[in-house]
């Protein structure tokens, strides 16, 4: 297994080959070093996960990176099954996407950096997923979002992009502000930051508690919950999910890779790979899975009346990530890690099939002026209708599999906030089903309201673009049938898998409540299906009169609940006007500027006084000298008297 | 016998007219002059305590003081021809170049 190491190093090789020598030698020619250097990695991913599945796991210290006292951080690496599963998503899917981004991003000025920054993405990516504490989980957690700063920035000389990039950036300082704090108490608590001894000591402070201001603070709650903030901001969760859509603003390659499959997904590996301490609080959990459930039914409505086809697909992400919280909040961990597995396929497939469209359509994003695109544009259609058949929960297909998965589990669990949870996650179904079909109606499907123009230029994307569509649909389809449930003859595979690691929620129920759950989240599915080919196929004068109808309801879900109107108030405005007003009106300008500049003009103007003295004549020298004889003279006389 | 004060007041006398002299005229090779006899006049009270004290080291002295004040009067007057070609005058209000 020693050639594990390869996973990681490879990528930061390339990333290191093409921020060194991109510019001047390889130029357009930066995807020979990247697309081997991660396929290999895939490769090694799956070697490595063969073994796993044969029973062999590896926790080694490389290198000592810090030692201080008892602080002591090494680069580690640890190998089980949740590693295994997240190896072969981060690596398949950046594999994928970058040879998508051959054909996408070619002709760019800036190929080699867009290739260079996907591979240290990839490293980073790889380096949180295989960590064995905590120092380097957080390593490669700010490593991605510092690539996720780049990458939504790319087009730096668009404002919206440097915007959104910052605002990414800065959303995740909040919840990594906590994040951090949590590993703090980690190693406080247990010290030390290592997962094997952690949560081998964890059990035995599941019921201390800290006093804190007059409150009893039950300290594993307190753990999970800081730790909980740092998901929130990077899996995108309520309330800092701002900056997920947002996001969109960078190639989409990049949304497929990172804020689709991996990056985001990463809060949802951090509370998995946390769950001995979760599980120890009921409370942490329920915050869990409501913070999940409610983030998962805000986006979902939010993505049914938007008309950007890339935020159509960021706010479903968003839901999407609200099911795998919901999942580890009812204690359902594998359920979650087995709908980041799915997920992470069908939703790059969407967003390189949004890719290809907006390829075509020559950068337009608005599927209001799409249409019949499915004429122009096959292989397009087919793979982005069988990734919305995936996500809608369609039988068969991946997300259905993971998806009824999370459902029973929730309904069944013994969280008591479970059958709630159920409810909303079943809605979500509907809605999810709902504005997935909508947004393949109005694309593909009716007459094309575009431009003349852009009618013209429809074509279907390049081979490098298409070839991985395919091949991230097979994924779509079959990812889910390692975890197919016992019901329906399946053998759960996924569920022994993961056991070692993230032990086995326990669904207590009847096989024909099991059938009935799965059945109402069939039937939603399709029901959404349905509606939305009503609405947008047989009535297409519906939508607009429902939307004339309920024009306040619209326009809260048009402007996205005004959240960003919101923190724009509450937060970026006083922010700004504190800047302005107090740190620029008076520190720097009444304080620090008066000191810098006060010093220097008063010794200038006293120097401007001292300076007439020389005068230049020499008479006026020789009467000072004279003069000053006088007085010496004087002195001497009145001391000798 | 001429006594040490009278010699005394000669050197103060001397040495006045020097350094009024080097104050009020404008001409530097007369302020240069008075220089010299302001020198000349801690020449003259050298030598009389020299003599009054019978020691020789007033006169050694003196020796000193001439020999410094010639090289001083070759440099001196050397620089003043020099300022004499750059500026065509040898009044010194006319030369404030070093004003702050």
């Amino acid at each position: 297994m020693e050639y594990y190491l390869l996973i990681p190093f490879l990528p930061l090789a390339a990333f290191l080959i093409n921020i060194l020598f991109g510019k001047a030698f390889l130029k357009d020619k930066a995807h020979w070093v990247a697309i081997p250097a991660v396929a290999v990695s895939w490769v090694v991913s799956v070697m490595t996960m063969m073994e796993v599945i044969g029973g062999k796991t590896l926790n080694q210290n490389l290198y000592t990176w810090i030692l201080s006292g008892d602080f002591r951080v090494s680069v580690g690496f640890l190998i089980d099954p949740l590693t295994a599963i997240m190896l072969i998503v981060v690596t398949t899917c950046s594999t994928l996407i970058h040879i998508y981004s051959i054909g996408y991003m070619h002709g760019d000025k800036g190929y080699y950096r867009f290739f260079s920054y996907l591979s240290l993405f990839t490293f980073c990516m790889l380096m949180l997923v295989m960590a064995n504490n905590f120092m380097q989980l957080y390593f490669g957690w700010e490593g991605v979002g510092l690539c996720s700063y780049f990458l939504i920035g790319y087009y730096f000389d668009k404002k919206s992009a440097a915007d959104a990039g910052k605002k990414a950036f800065i959303v995740n300082r909040f919840g990594d502000f906590g994040f951090g704090i949590g590993i703090f108490v980690i190693f406080l608590t247990f010290g030390t930051t290592y997962y094997d001894q952690v949560f081998a000591q964890a059990a035995g402070f599941a019921t201390k508690s800290y006093s804190f201001l007059g409150y009893d603070v039950h300290l594993m709650t307190l753990i999970a919950l800081l730790l909980f903030c740092g998901s929130i901001g990077k899996s995108a969760q309520m309330p800092l999910h701002v900056w997920l859509p947002d996001a969109m603003e960078g190639p989409t390659p990049v949304s497929a890779l990172i804020h689709a499959a991996t990056m985001v997904t990463a809060g949802v590996f951090l509370v998995a790979r946390c769950n001995p301490i979760f599980s120890l609080s009921e409370t942490a959990m329920i915050v869990v899975a409501l913070t999940g459930a409610i983030t998962s039914l805000f986006a979902a409505t939010i993505g049914l009346v938007q008309n950007d086809l890339k935020r159509i697909i960021a706010y479903s992400t968003v839901s999407q990530l609200g099911y795998m919280f919901l999942a580890c909040g009812v204690g359902a961990y594998t359920a979650g890690v087995f709908h980041l597995y799915t997920h992470a396929f069908f939703k790059a497939l969407l967003f390189l099939c949004a890719g290809s469209v907006m390829h075509a359509m020559g950068g337009e994003l608005n599927i209001q002026k799409m249409g019949n695109l499915r004429k122009f544009m096959p292989v397009t259609y087919w793979t982005m209708l069988i990734a919305s058949l995936s996500i809608a929960g369609v039988p068969g297909l991946a997300g259905f599999f993971s998806k009824d998965e999370i459902l029973w589990l929730a309904y069944s669990g013994a969280s008591p906030v479970g059958k709630l949870v159920w409810g909303m996650g079943t809605l979500v179904a509907f809605l999810t089903a709902f504005y997935s079909f909508r947004l393949i109606f109005l694309t593909f499907h009716g007459s094309f309201r575009g431009t003349h123009e852009q009618e013209h230029h429809l074509h279907e994307s390049p081979k490098s673009m298409i070839i991985p569509l395919m091949l991230l649909c097979v994924g779509a389809v079959a990812a889910g049938w390692v975890g197919i449930p016992h019901l329906v003859g399946g053998g759960a595979h996924f569920t022994e898998f993961m056991r070692p690691v993230l032990g086995h929620a326990e669904g207590h129920g009847t096989h024909s409540e099991e059938w009935m759950v799965m059945a109402i989240s069939v039937a939603v599915g399709f029901t959404g299906i349905g509606l939305a080919y009503f609405m947008y196929m047989l009535r297409p004068d519906l939508p607009g009169k429902l939307t004339q109808q309920f024009s306040g309801v619209h326009r809260i879900l048009f402007n996205k609940y005004y959240v960003d109107e919101l923190y724009s108030a509450v937060i970026i405005r006083p922010t700004i006007w504190i800047a302005k007003n107090v740190l620029i009106g008076i520190t720097d300008a009444k304080i620090i500027e008066a000191i810098v500049n006060g010093v220097p003009a008063a010794i200038g103007g006293f120097s401007q006084q001292l300076r007439r003295v020389q005068t230049g004549l020499m008479h006026h020298y020789a009467v000072f000298m004279a003069m000053g004889v006088l007085v010496i003279a004087a002195i001497m006389l009145l001391r000798a008297l | 016998m001429v006594p040490l004060s009278w010699y005394l007041l000669l050197s103060a006398a001397v040495f006045s007219i020097g350094v009024f002299g080097f104050l009020t005229r404008r001409n530097i090779i007369i302020m240069f002059m008075s220089i010299e006899l302001m020198l000349n006049a801690v020449n003259i009270s050298l030598v009389a305590f020299s003599h009054y004290l019978q020691d020789l080291r007033g006169h050694i002295l003196v020796f000193f003081i001439i020999t410094v004040a010639a090289a001083e009067a070759a440099i001196g007057l050397a620089i003043i021809i020099a300022l004499f070609r750059n500026k065509n005058t040898v009044h010194v209000d006319e030369m404030h170049e070093m004003k702050g």
